[in-house]
This record gives C-alpha cells, sequence and structure tokens, in this order.
C-alpha cells in the first residue's frame, strides 16, 4: 500500500518558517498558488475582457493589484503573475486556462518560487541593503523584478512595512540568509 | 549610467545585459539575399566612436529587449525604444 505523501516546503521542511530578527519577521507563505499569464499576440482585447469576467486583474507596468479570488503583478509587456489561495485554487493553472482559452499562454509556476512575506515597522533600512530598489519612494502596489544577493526576485510593496518576495525556490535557503544577515546588520 | 526603461522609467545599467549592434534585428532573407548579405550580417559590424544603436536586455528587469542609442564617445544616451515595436515598425513579427 502506497505511503501518505507529505508535501515539503522551500525550505525543506514539513511546515513553513517563521523567522524572527530584531523588529523583522520573515514568513514563508506556502499557501500561494502562483501561475504566469502571457497574452497571446494579438489577443491582448479579448484576454483582458475575459480576464475581467474571471476577476482575474491585469495591472498596469509595475503595479500590484490584489482581489479575489486571484491577485496580480506586472511582469513584462502584456503578461503577469498571478497568485490565488493554494487550498482552494490547487489548480491554478487549470482554472486559468479554462477561463482564459486561447487568449493566453498559462504557466504554471507555484512550485519555482519561494514566497516570502517580510513585516516590520519600516523595512526601508534592510532593503535598501539588499537591492536597489527605491522602497521609501514607490508607492503601495509596486512591484518590480529586482537582484537581492545575486538572485532575480520579485518584490511587491504591500506597504510601508510590508513586502511579499518572490525568489528562485531552489535558492530559498540562501535568499532566507541573505535578509538574516542583512537584519542583523539594519537593526 | 542610467537607461531610461520606455515603461519603467530610469534603471540602473547593472540590471541589463548588452548584446551589441541593433542592425542583429535586420536578419536577411536566407532564401533569396544571398551568402554576401548573410556573411556580412553575421561578421561585419561597424565601430563607431560616437552614436551607436544596440541592444539590451533588462534581464532583472521587465526581461523585455530595447533599442539603446548611445554615444560611444561619451556614453550619453539619447533613445531608448523597445525592440518589439522596432522591428515591428520594419515590417517583422507580424
Amino acid at each position: 500500500m502506497a505511503e501518505m505523501l507529505q508535501a515539503m516546503t522551500a525550505l525543506g521542511a514539513r511546515s513553513p518558517a517563521v523567522v524572527t530578527i530584531g523588529p523583522l519577521t520573515v514568513t514563508e507563505r506556502f499557501d500561494i498558488a502562483f501561475a504566469s499569464v502571457a497574452a497571446r499576440r494579438g489577443q491582448m482585447a479579448r484576454l483582458a475582457k475575459a480576464a475581467k469576467a474571471a476577476k482575474v486583474p491585469l495591472p498596469d507596468p509595475a503595479r500590484y493589484q490584489g482581489g479575489t479570488p486571484y491577485c496580480a503583478f506586472w511582469v513584462a509587456p502584456e503578461m503577469w503573475l498571478v497568485e490565488a489561495a493554494f487550498a482552494s485554487h490547487e489548480l491554478i493553472a487549470a482554472a486559468l486556462k479554462d477561463a482564459l482559452g486561447d487568449t493566453a499562454s498559462i504557466t504554471e509556476q507555484t512550485d519555482a518560487w519561494v514566497a516570502f512575506d517580510l513585516a516590520a515597522p519600516d523595512l526601508s533600512p534592510l532593503l535598501e541593503r539588499l537591492c536597489n530598489v527605491d522602497f521609501p519612494g514607490v508607492p503601495d502596489g509596486y512591484a518590480t523584478r529586482t537582484m537581492l544577493e545575486h538572485l532575480g526576485c520579485y518584490l511587491v510593496r504591500l506597504g510601508p512595512g510590508a513586502v511579499r518576495l518572490y525568489g528562485p525556490r531552489s535558492s530559498a535557503k540562501s535568499l532566507l540568509h541573505a535578509l538574516e544577515v542583512a537584519a542583523a546588520s539594519a537593526w | 549610467m542610467i537607461i531610461h526603461h520606455p515603461i519603467l522609467g530610469p534603471r540602473d545599467a547593472q540590471e541589463f545585459v548588452y548584446l551589441g549592434d541593433a542592425t542583429l534585428i535586420d536578419r536577411p532573407d536566407g532564401m533569396n539575399a544571398g551568402t554576401e548579405a548573410f556573411h556580412d550580417y553575421a561578421y561585419n559590424r561597424d565601430n563607431p566612436a560616437g552614436e551607436h544603436r544596440e541592444l539590451w536586455y533588462h534581464e532583472q528587469g521587465d526581461r523585455s529587449w530595447l533599442v539603446v542609442t548611445r554615444n560611444t564617445v561619451t556614453h550619453e544616451i539619447t533613445k531608448v525604444e523597445l525592440a518589439r515595436d522596432v522591428a515591428r515598425a520594419k515590417g517583422r513579427s507580424k
């Protein structure tokens, strides 16, 4: 009889990590389903219509837009990364394919990334040590790709003290280590 | 050096990867152009001291290809376009 299989987090544990360094809390998010949506050539108008009907936000460049059940941020011209709750949207790529049909190319991304939520009263001292994003200068809802300790990451500013960070899953430990080192230096 | 990305605004040149002369967009028709034109396309590059149009890739950004007009003497950047728009304006990628 097959044994019960148990999923592991990006850090190789049974349950997601929560790390506290001074005022900073890093929470590994294990509960987000993730997929990319790229408009097919000449299909942008049809994609926008289908996405609206399916409640998939398609925000402007460098922006994040929340929503239910889907949240999304812009990554490239006519391309977005879409988030949803893992519990209800484990098969996010199939759900998006059903909703958007042949207007977009959709790629499952859930297990390609590690997601960390950063929380502190002010994240500026941490992020100015780690990347070139002008964190105090950008508005809430700003999303960008950036280099963080040699790792290409996506950074979403949810508030002055709230950031969601997506990094390459195979480098999850290195990314967490970089956050810990920078936090120890900042506070 | 700062590159003014047409969509994202000013971005550090460290986020970009340099490819080279933007004439790479103008690949000759392999069936009709003949070997001379293809030899030129593959091997011959101008090396101007002055204004130069070149391809840059925004690898640590939105991963778009850009055509950057840069003065190779002063490093002044006078124009930045999406390579997609440049190619389409020439009738490519239809």
